[in-house]
């Protein structure tokens, strides 16, 4: 059957900021569904308050709204755009829930709008937990013993049933936040009394724990006929008890026989079949390692991250199929892209190893519980292919960026056999990297799988890298040994560190390249999809040679793997490039290594590589393409580190040289710069060593910024105020970055921060906005609110902030982007730092403006000049705007124990939302709104806890009179509440965490606290009281602010009008019609 | 020690001896299946063939021999990436190498199984040798009086050579209620798989497996309810005698369900003709649809030849399966006769078990015919 012609107009649902369990990939699903939609002919109406996405974009659909996703707003976007039917499947958990909250209600019905893909039924009996063993039981299906319970008593009643450890799940969250395993009743009370709480049906599961057993995922597919394939299986490398988003997961499984695989493949089809789903589903399995004894534990009825990781790892568009089956197409009537000869109901088979690896944020959290469980950790992942596991594995730890080349981690290496053999028994980020190294020392196969339960098989294979690694230390480096090693995934730099050799055996080695075409070469395909080898047969060449062109080259470097202070934005920096390449006669040639993004969507660019970003491989990639040209200024850091190589290699860098990037960094020539521009910046130093750090400090005068040069996302930055916090810091940042950059000083001026984001052609530049920060300095810019255009600086400010920013365009010779960091002070505009490169910033302006900055950027690299694009330059429209944008910051706080929520200089959220509003109040609120504020009422009892340092407190008096007069009691901390009595304002003392009971933590279990403004001593330092009230205060789901100007905000939104069903709903793609047409 | 794949064409894959040494020749072809190797390396189907497996992994789990379709490997020869050294899984009993030594079949390791692949899907599948006796670049001699025992070679006599020699008996393993006499199936073995008998026995049947060479009035003697054409190697219409036969068995209207090899041989029996592939298909995610059904199940399969659709006679009976791929034949429902065949393999073993369900519409007709005879 084709599709259903009746549908006409569909709307979108995304998947809102990016927080930990719900990443990019929805991103890319959701941009992938609009495009089958788009072929369709099918207008499409999108919906997501996160600007950094692709799918956002008016090229992507053609009603764009970034609005708070509550279903009040979805409700009057239907009401307005009126479409057909809701595609609720691709935006993760977010766009689902929102739709079965308009189904539920009856709203879709009464709109004539058609819920596609799947019925609330169908997501209950997945997602609801009884009902989810009832629809198993029914099927035959084993599962966990378990029990669906709505208060704590059950719970404790259920575990000493079945017996001790039990695994909680809180029904209805995403990514398994409040969950985790108990040993031990003490355990069981804590967590399922969080869990109930999160919970938003207050429900949880209380199962048996069966960790230890093997992890077992596929990805399904089915059509309204009933058509069943799998896409793909997935077994984890880390048995159940490890969240398969922070698993390390090998594709397709390696340890199942045909029987195995082929019972829990059926299970998979039985259950899609029984559920009805029409589109993708994921299966987990556990599978007990010495029998068949398996049981099911898991079901998404929707797109999911392990979906989006399936579709690159086998080829296989998931989210495009399971468009059109939502159309009413069936699996046998929608083609295989791939192969253009087969259809898309067929099961990929590969004919390579894919391993997955898990990026998390303790590289940047240095105090934050590392260990793993139930609830997910990780902000991204990388993924690698390769024709054996060891070499996929290896090209996996390149590409997560933690200086590693092999899975030895010094810290490890310090430690007795005694230490490392304990240390197994950590189940945390760093486990694998422990494993290594007992496997280097010989530490039997038997102890570990009884410590960890790895699996034989990847022991066995990381025992082998372990010999290879070992093997290369010692005796000559033969020809033979040097291939071996290069067939098993080391790179030459590796290879000479490990041998002391420079001198290699060989000398160019060249990488063969293979494709992935889902079929095994079984038929011809045209996916310019590849991943190298050590293989002679080049695939990439003869593809190449196959397709003559005389357009111009160009490879565009990716951003890697999702982390905070590089996201989503960067790949949406870097598809745009892709895209203006093509559209401007040029081939772009992609190169990535994460496969949550758009941009390792196959076809993206004119050919993908997915490899790992770094010098040798890109080198690999440089000898078969011979490319004219790169682009390093949309990957983010980690494809500017490439620009020094590029540079050496001698490889034409499109747009702002690489000498510009050192320019801007090396603190030497910036000050150089700066004399030249005649533009002022803080007082500052350039160090190397704790010494100088302090002698630094005292010319400087306390506090100092202090920061690594080379960051990206304010990682390691702080602000000291004494010598103390010099030398802590001094201490983290040594163990955490190359100490031959040095560490940066700079006297801290107080005042606004602002950014500024600029297109330059080398001699005219474009200002597109300029966003005010609401938070004074010393909160990074990626945490602060932002407001554009600039809601308090006088004109001389705007005038001043664009034309220091010419002149740097103009001294830098950027062609391309460039981003300024300004502190503006008593009217004088500082300079913080200058970013030759594009930024964090770049796609919500973008999208605000109607300004498409990436392609402007992109084109000026090519050659064209601003004044011939037709958008002006200097500042766009005068900074006039009829629309005020807020960029509002979202955290994944309550899924990191041990950091503090304290905002400083150090980037922490992991996402964003927008509110565009016609005025700044309305704007601010939607911000709020769609970042998860709730304006709270206070009711009887209601209170704010106000604990504020001492140089807050006459400002934090203001605020605690504000909301007295709201109606809200106020407690303060001793000294807080002391100043604000003195200042007539009724406030009760409550005692610190440390003090006797009943203290802070009493009132804040009571349930009465709607907020708390906490600024108390900054600190990282989890132990500290402050920062242990502020961890509570997240466990327990209370805002807690803590940063003034942030409080400020949030108390006069809420004493003013703060309901958003009246505010315009604004469709971006029609400012972007207007900015391309009218300017 | 080093090992070689010499292919028809010329070209010379080197790699390490797997398995025993020596040399080797064969039919080399490709298999696309991720898992069951141990099924693959034991189906007679391969007879005469040298197996490429394009997954690059091979022996992760090691072999069982609770695995296997049939009491020996068939093919001659084995070709992986990488053959597994330390195996896991709970049933693991030895490596792929210890296996094939054990087997006395020769392989080989460490080329660049997808290359190979890509030639045999551009040129077709072509005949080849693996040896470990001489190095075909130094030993120009010792190459060409191999080149010319490649070119030579074909596949013949398949059928004789892997079918049983005398008839087997199987209990029902299951699904017989007290009481009751079990259904008796005849299984003619052209060179099947286990799992065959166990898809039967599991359902409540008696199974006599019988040689190839049965003649229909040994058949007779025998009086089974239904009749089942297995799977099997070479080229079907070799099969002159056989074919007589199965007409003259089918003909009586006895129930009958064939695959793969049967499938070819019944559909040779009606007047139409079968095809060599250029590289058939083999491996466990071929889609293929049921007309009658109005779906597309992802089968196992491996094939070299095929039925060719539009060959089949008018009136004898219709096309009722198609490759969803490249649309060739993949099942055929008589009208003259109470039959029913497949190209591909609803037992499985290795690869999806989604069309087993056809063991049951087998046996119901099995059931009818014998409600209409009045028997049990």
């Amino acid at each position: 059957m084709p599709k259903d012609p009746k549908i006409k107009k569909v709307l979108v649902i995304g998947s809102g900021p990016i927080i930990i369990g719900q990443a990019a990939e929805f991103d890319y699903s959701g941009t992938q569904a609009c495009r089958a939609l788009k072929s369709e002919g099918i207008e499409t109406v999108l919906v997501n308050s996160n600007p950094a996405t692709i799918m956002t974009d008016p090229d992507i659909a053609d009603h764009v709204y970034i609005e708070p996703l509550t279903a009040e707003v979805v409700e009057r976007i239907i009401e307005k755009e009126r479409p057909d039917a809701i595609l609720p499947n691709l935006g993760g958990q977010m766009g689902l829930n929102l739709s079965m909250e308009l189904a539920r209600s009856g709203f879709l019905d009464r709109s004539g709008v058609r819920l596609l893909a799947c019925r609330p039924d169908t997501i209950d009996r997945a997602e609801d937990r009884q009902l989810f063993k009832d629809t198993m039981e029914k099927l035959h299906q084993p599962v966990i013993p378990s029990k669906v319970v709505e208060d704590l008593d059950s719970a404790m009643e259920f575990a000493g049933q079945i017996g001790y450890p039990v695994i909680v799940r809180p029904a209805f969250t995403m990514g398994g936040t409040g969950g985790g395993i108990c040993e031990d009743p003490e355990k069981l009370h804590e967590i399922a009394t969080n869990g109930l709480r999160l919970s938003p049906i207050h429900q949880i599961l209380v199962e048996k724990c069966i960790a230890g057993w093997k992890e077992i995922e596929y990805e399904v597919m089915r059509d309204h006929k009933g058509n069943v394939i799998t896409v793909c299986n997935m077994e984890n490398l880390d048995p159940v008890g490890i969240h398969t988003g922070d698993s390390i997961v090998v594709a397709p499984s390696q340890t199942l026989s045909d029987k195995e695989y082929q019972m829990l493949r059926t299970a998979a089809l039985d259950i899609i079949t029984e559920l009805g789903i029409e589109g993708g589903c994921n299966c987990q399995f556990a599978l007990k390692p010495d029998s068949f004894e398996y049981a099911v534990i898991e079901v998404n009825p929707r797109v999911s991250r392990s979906s989006a990781l399936a579709s690159k790892a086998t080829g296989y568009p998931i989210a495009k199929v399971a468009t059109k089956i939502a159309l009413g197409y069936t699996l046998d009537e929608i083609s295989n892209d791939v192969t253009g000869e087969t259809c898309a109901c067929f099961e990929p088979a590969l004919d390579y190893v894919v391993v997955k690896y898990p990026k998390w944020p303790f590289d940047k959290f240095v105090y934050a519980d590392k260990s793993l469980g139930t609830q997910m950790m990780a902000t991204g992942e990388v993924m690698a292919i390769g024709n054996n596991f060891e070499h996929a594995l290896m090209k996996a730890v390149s590409s997560i960026e933690l200086g590693m080349d092999t899975l030895t981690l010094p810290a490890f290496e310090e430690l007795t056999t005694e230490q490392v053999i304990e240390h197994l028994h950590v189940q945390d980020s760093e486990r694998a990297f422990c494993v290594y190294e007992a496997l280097k020392r010989g530490v039997p196969h038997k102890t570990i799988y009884d410590i960890t339960r790895i699996d034989w098989w990847f022991l066995d294979k990381m025992q082998h890298l372990a010999d290879l690694e070992l093997g290369l230390k010692t005796g000559p480096l033969t020809r033979e040994k040097y291939l071996e090693a290069k067939h098993y995934g080391f790179l030459d730099k590796t290879i000479r560190r490990l041998s002391g050799l420079e001198q290699l055996p060989m000398d160019h080695y060249v990488a063969g390249f293979k494709m992935v075409d889902t079929c095994a070469a079984e038929f011809a395909a045209k996916t310019p999809y590849f991943y190298s080898t050590c293989d002679k047969i080049n695939e990439a060449e003869q593809f190449i040679a196959e397709r003559p062109t005389n357009k111009k080259k160009i490879l565009v470097f990716g951003s890697g793997p999702i982390r905070i202070g590089q996201g989503i934005e960067f790949d949406y920096c870097s598809v745009h490039a892709v895209w203006t390449l093509k559209k401007h006669g040029c081939e772009a040639i992609l190169v990535n290594n994460n496969p949550e993004t758009v941009s390792t969507d196959f076809d993206t660019g004119d050919r993908l590589y997915f490899d790992p970003l770094n010098p040798e491989s890109v080198d690999n990639i440089i000898a078969t393409e011979k490319p004219d040209g790169c682009l390093v200024q949309f990957g983010g850091q980690t494809a500017i580190k490439l620009a020094k190589h590029m540079d050496e290699i001698g490889l034409p860098i499109y747009g702002t040289p690489a000498d510009a990037i050192d320019e801007a960094e090396d603190r030497e020539r910036f000050d150089e710069l700066l004399e030249r521009c005649g533009i002022p910046r803080p007082e500052g130093r350039t160090v190397y060593n704790l010494e100088q750090a302090l002698q630094a400090a005292q010319e400087v005068g306390y506090p100092v910024l202090m920061r690594p040069s080379y960051v990206l996302g304010g990682q390691n930055m702080i602000v000291a105020y004494n010598s103390a916090d010099v030398v802590e810091y001094m201490g983290v940042i040594t163990a955490h970055v190359d100490m031959s950059h040095p560490v940066l000083m700079d006297k801290y001026i107080y005042g606004t921060e602002c950014e500024v984001d600029a297109i330059c052609d080398g001699t005219d530049y474009l200002v597109p906005g300029i966003m005010e920060q609401v938070e004074r300095t010393g909160v990074h810019s990626g945490d602060s609110i932002c407001v554009y255009p600039p809601y308090d600086f006088p004109q001389s400010v705007i005038d001043t902030l664009v034309d220091y920013t010419g002149r740097f365009a103009r001294e830098l010779k950027v062609v391309g982007l460039v981003n300024v960091q300004y502190a503006v002070q008593d009217g004088k505009v500082y300079v913080i730092e200058v970013n030759p490169r594009s930024s964090r910033t770049v796609p919500y302006i973008s999208k605000v403006t109607g300004v498409p900055m990436v392609d402007l950027a992109v084109r000026c690299t090519l050659g064209e000049k601003l004044k011939d694009m037709g958008y002006g330059t200097g500042l766009w429209h005068g900074g006039k705007s009829p629309y005020v944008a807020v960029k509002v910051p979202v955290y994944s706080f309550l899924k990191l124990h041990g950091v503090d929520t304290m905002l400083g200089p150090e980037m922490k959220s992991t996402g964003e939302v927008l509110g565009i509003a016609p005025t700044f109040h309305e704007a601010m609120i939607k911000g709020l709104v769609a970042a998860g504020y709730q304006f709270k009422t206070p009711g009887p009892g209601s209170c704010v806890i106000i604990s504020v340092k001492d140089s807050d407190k006459r400002e934090a008096a203001e605020l605690a009179w504000k909301l007295h007069d709201y109606g809200y009691k106020i407690y303060g901390t001793p000294g807080t509440a002391r100043y604000l009595n003195s200042q007539m304002i009724p406030c009760s003392t409550v005692r610190q965490m440390s003090g006797e009971r009943p203290n802070v933590i009493d009132l804040l279990e009571s349930g009465l606290v709607d907020y708390i403004i906490s600024t108390s001593p900054h600190g990282r330092d989890p132990h500290r009281d402050s920062v242990r009230f502020r961890r509570k205060a997240t466990e327990l789901s209370i805002p807690c602010i803590t940063a003034l100007d942030t409080a400020r905000i949030l108390v006069d939104a809420m004493r003013g009008d703060h309901d958003i069903s009246r505010m315009e709903l604004v469709d971006v793609a029609r400012l972007h019609r207007t900015a391309a047409e009218g300017k | 020690m080093q090992a070689y794949l010499i292919l028809a064409n010329g070209m010379v894959f080197k790699g390490r001896s797997l398995g025993c040494q020596g040399t080797t020749v064969g039919e080399v072809v490709f298999a696309t299946g991720m898992v069951g190797f141990e099924e693959t390396l034991t189906d007679p189907s391969y007879y005469g063939q040298i197996i490429t497996q394009t997954y690059p992994l091979i022996g992760n789990y090691g072999m069982n021999r609770q695995d296997q379709e049939s009491d020996r490997v068939w093919a001659k020869g084995y070709i992986v990436r990488e053959a597994c050294t330390t195996p896991s899984n709970f049933r693991s009993e030895e490596t792929l190498d210890t296996f094939l030594k054990d087997q006395g079949i020769i392989g080989i390791e460490g080329i660049d199984t997808r290359a190979l692949t890509r030639v045999l899907r551009e040129s077709g599948v072509m005949n080849g040798a693996i040896t470990t006796e001489f190095d075909p670049e130094q030993q120009q001699e010792c190459l060409s009086r191999l080149m010319t025992a490649i070119r030579k070679y074909a596949v013949t006599g398949a059928v004789a050579a892997v079918t049983c020699t005398e008839p087997q008996c199987f209990a029902p393993t299951a699904g017989v209620a007290q009481g009751e006499e079990p259904l008796h199936i005849a299984l003619l073995d052209l060179g099947c798989k286990n799992n065959i008998v166990r898809c039967l026995c599991k359902r409540g049947c008696r199974v006599t497996v019988l040689p190839g060479t049965t003649t229909p009035a040994e058949l007779a003697a025998l009086d089974p309810d239904g009749l089942m054409l297995s799977n099997g190697p070479g080229d079907p219409a070799e099969n002159v005698e056989i074919i007589a036969n199965i007409r003259a068995m089918l003909d009586t209207g006895i129930p009958a369900f064939g695959i793969c090899l049967g499938h070819q041989l019944t559909a040779l029996a009606a007047g139409a003709k079968t095809c060599k592939m250029k590289y058939g298909h083999r491996g466990a995610n071929q889609p293929v649809t049921d007309f009658a059904l109005e779906r597309t199940f992802i089968t196992s399969q491996n094939h070299g030849y095929a039925v060719l659709g539009n060959t089949l006679p008018q009136g004898v009976g219709r096309v009722s399966h198609v490759n969803a791929n490249d649309k060739t034949c993949e099942g055929i429902e008589y009208q003259q006769w109470n039959c029913f065949t497949v190209q591909f393999h609803p037992e499985a073993n290795g690869g999806p078990k989604d069309t087993e369900f056809l063991f049951d519409r087998f046996l119901q007709n099995v059931r009818r015919i014998n409600r209409v005879k009045g028997g049990r």
